[in-house]
């Protein structure tokens, strides 16, 4: 509602999170002063972390109402999807905001293993700190000293937002950089909207940016797999040309690199190009650039990744092939 | 008639969060709960992870410190390898984490806690956000503040690579040099941050301890508990946060242990109960009774005042001085009330900036050796530094290729787990009676919560300063009988 008549209502926009860090609500807060000046310009409705907006508030507006929902984090427990679904219904717009949203994120990693076995490590027998004769777990439900406390449930799998409410647009990155949080408001308060799918950020994979590219020789032929710390990285060199994994030719664009101007290689956070799984698309690539003048030579480099997974899917596992994961 | 009051979301921190009070039938708080309604595993899923990229992983703990959980992760692989990193690494790192705990200590106090505090707790809600900071303070100093922390966080990323979750971290050492032409940059900057922590802790002395009403509430025992308090101080006991030992005092002040990261499994256990997905840390040598203070009991309490109540001073000068003041304040030490919390983080934002300013000084900073690859075989690693919010430990056991078989992880806000449960029914059961519920009371009883700096510190903009709650009325059988609904304009309604 307008406290001033004649004046154009401010869209709203709500912050919302699941499974979260906070990364993504702080990259928000890094737009420093052009924050303020957004500010001005729209109505934050909701956002948990940083506001005093209630769920029953959001509850009562119209549907539509709200302009744009910000949604970062996998969707892990009951109350997160209740909340997803809420927003979806009182918003015209939602973002899948971050690697999380988008993809699962680094919390998805707990897709591969059973969820009996990640409250066995914590509660139970996991961890040397745990000092727990009565074998107490947290419960959906307590009785304590007559009084009933509740606790939502978690899933098996941590889910994308996509895959519990329709997304019209996509920010990847672990966080979003600023310059892409700026173009989706902007978008949004200039009413050009990309079309319905979009994500906010170039179609093309990082190498194509990146300032190491040029130093890649003709033909990379990697006759070992070496880990990062075994090493001491050229700073100026491509990595795969250094025989050190990098993820950069199956991850997306858009994030200006930071990761490889700190001398360490990309780790994938921005995601897949349109339409591949980014797994498959790595090793795709590796195809083409690993060594060995027979099958089990190759295999035998490979086998030097010590963790394919949280290599290749570190990001990604609830959004990728792998999806709910091969429980163990 | 048993009412149930629940405040849904908690806000403004980071992580989800709920509180349930019980009254019995005098309307009085009975108990009253914080739970912790979410789980994401870490303690399992990193099981299995190359060693090396734990720095990276864990960092996605959290967002706001992610910087915290990169130090404690690679100084948990320097032991996993038996490896020293060179002085020029140590002092980058050192750096990167002075740098951070002064930008996220001065945004929680500006930011999160400010509204709180520097508008006063009986000012109208409408001025209970930033906004209303900055017409206390002055715009300049609000542009200060976001200008300060920019430039703070530029320095991280030139180090650390990326600001939210940095790269830079290896067992041995370091990724990146720290370039020659950024000195005196990082000089000038340093000269600057010591003279904004100094003009901060000035505007908590003008606007927070000689503002009467917020002095009584400071001093009142609405927010009081006598735990133990846990730190890492250097070799002269004094307040540090990269690297030393971890000290433990009593309530009345004295010396219960100190430990060494190896031996934290010793010293502390962790508690679990059915009713949240969090868990509570208590000291092993005193044993878990329940949640009450007390020399008697187990629980500790860390981040700035307990690391402050633990140590002997502060190892910079200006900070010092600002240490006896506060103590002299007060007039004891330890200091128990749990909103000298905030003036405890000023003294430390002081001493990140004075410490930033000997770093930045030190010719070792732009060294060449950032690296050592002289690696045992790898088994078992222990990392401990001091998070914005407390003592944060990574401990992994990993094969010998150096991929993880096991994590455990006690995570600095979780060290104020059990005090924050005690803080949030101490407050409710002293300012609700009768079952009279206000709006007096609502931010009161955040306060109790927000006080131990909720993980996320942000918010920069229009807050409206008015906590929309709702609290529901139930009878025995879980019927809802009446609410007081108050929205974000600070209408009050109640419905029966």
């Amino acid at each position: 509602m307008s406290d001033k008549p004649g004046k154009p209502d401010k869209p709203k926009v709500a912050v919302s999170w699941n499974s979260s860090c906070g990364g993504c609500d702080e990259a928000i807060v890094d737009l420093d002063e052009k924050l303020l000046e957004t500010a001005a310009q729209v109505e934050f409705v909701l956002w948990p972390c940083a506001m005093d907006f209630k769920y029953e508030e959001v509850e009562k507006m119209a549907d539509n109402e709200i302009t744009v929902a910000l949604i970062n984090g996998g969707i892990q427990n009951t109350h997160q999807e209740h909340i997803a679904r809420l927003l979806r219904r009182k918003s015209r717009l939602v973002a899948a905001f971050g690697s999380c949203a988008c993809m699962g994120g680094v919390p998805s990693l707990a897709n591969l293993t059973a969820m009996k076995e990640v409250f066995k490590t914590s509660y139970l027998e996991g961890c040397p700190t745990v000092d727990n004769p009565e074998k107490t777990v947290p419960l959906a439900q307590s009785e304590i000293e007559g009084n009933t406390l509740t606790l939502p449930e978690i899933f098996e799998s941590l889910k994308t937002v996509d895959q519990v409410i329709s997304v019209d647009y996509y920010l990847p990155g672990c966080p979003p950089t600023a310059a892409m949080i700026g173009e989706t408001l902007e978008a949004i308060l200039t009413g050009n909207l990309p079309k319905k799918g979009t994500v906010i950020a170039p179609n093309i994979s990082l190498c194509s940016s990146c300032s190491r590219n040029g130093t890649k020789p003709d033909i990379i032929e990697m006759k070992k797999i070496k880990r990062i710390h075994q090493v001491e990285a050229d700073p100026q060199v491509c990595f795969l040309a250094q025989d050190i994994l990098c993820m950069g030719p199956a991850t997306r664009d858009g994030c200006d690199y930071p990761c490889v101007k700190g001398n360490m290689p990309c780790t994938g956070c921005m995601g897949p190009v349109e339409n591949s799984d980014q797994g498959a698309q790595m090793i795709s690539a590796l195809g083409g650039i690993v060594g060995g003048e027979t099958a089990q030579e190759a295999d035998e480099i490979i086998g030097q990744i010590v963790d394919p997974a949280g290599t290749f899917y570190r990001y990604g596992v609830a959004g990728s092939l792998l999806g709910k994961g091969r429980k163990k | 008639m048993t009412k149930k009051i629940s405040i849904d979301p908690i806000t403004r921190l980071e992580g989800h969060g709920k509180i349930d009070i019980f009254l019995d039938e005098s309307g009085n708080v009975e108990r009253a709960f914080l739970q912790v309604p979410e789980l994401r595993g870490f303690e399992k899923f990193c099981q299995g992870r190359a060693a090396e990229e734990m720095p990276q992983i864990t960092s996605r703990i959290c967002g706001v410190c992610p910087g915290a959980h990169h130090m404690a992760s690679t100084k948990a692989l320097d032991a996993l390898y038996q490896v020293e990193a060179p002085l020029t690494a140590r002092l980058i790192r050192e750096l990167y984490y002075n740098l951070h705990m002064f930008e996220d200590h001065t945004l929680h106090f500006y930011i999160l806690a400010g509204p709180d505090f520097i508008v006063g707790p009986d000012c109208e809600r409408s001025k209970r956000n930033i906004l209303g900071v900055i017409d206390a303070v002055g715009v300049e100093t609000g542009k200060k503040v976001i200008s300060m922390r920019k430039w703070a966080r530029s320095f991280m990323e030139e180090v650390g690579g990326k600001i939210i979750h940095p790269v830079f971290g290896l067992p041995g050492g370091i990724s990146k040099r720290f370039p020659a032409g950024k000195s005196e940059e990082l000089k000038k900057f340093a000269d600057e941050a010591i003279e904004f922590a100094r003009f901060t802790l000035q505007t908590f002395e003008e606007m927070v301890i000689k503002n009467q009403t917020y002095l009584e509430l400071i001093k009142s025992d609405i927010y009081y508990h006598e735990t133990y308090y846990m730190g890492m101080v250097d070799e002269n006991n004094k307040v540090t946060l990269y690297d030393g030992d971890i000290r433990v005092v009593t309530p009345e002040g004295k010396e219960l242990l100190k430990f060494k990261a190896r031996d934290y499994a010793d010293i502390i256990g962790e508690h679990v109960e059915s009713w949240s997905y969090m868990k509570f840390p208590f000291l092993k040598k005193i044993g878990w009774k329940g949640f009450t203070d007390g020399p008697d009991s187990g629980i500790y309490r860390v981040a700035p005042l307990s690391r402050l109540n633990a140590a002997d001073g502060m190892a910079t000068k200006l900070a010092q001085a600002e240490y006896e003041k506060m103590y002299d304040f007060f007039g004891t030490k330890p200091v128990h009330h749990t909103l000298g919390i905030h003036w405890a983080r000023l003294v430390e934002v002081l001493f990140a900036a004075e410490r930033i300013k000997e770093i930045a000084y030190d010719p070792a900073l732009t060294g060449d050796k950032i690296r050592n690859l002289n690696f045992g075989l790898p088994s078992e690693g222990i990392g401990i530094v001091e998070a914005p919010r407390g003592t944060l430990i990574h401990h992994y056991r990993s094969d010998e290729k150096g991929v993880l078989t096991g994590c455990n992880l006690i995570v600095a806000s979780l060290g104020n787990s059990a005090a924050m449960c005690m803080s949030v029914e101490r407050a409710a059961k002293k300012l609700i009676k009768n079952g009279e519920v206000n709006d007096g009371l609502l931010n009161m009883v955040e306060m109790a919560f927000r006080s131990y700096d909720p993980c996320l510190g942000c918010a920069t903009h229009s807050l409206p300063g008015k906590m929309p709650l709702v609290v529901n009325f139930k009878n025995r059988r879980g019927e809802v009988t009446g609410k007081l609904v108050r929205n974000s304009n600070g209408k009050e309604m109640y419905i029966k």
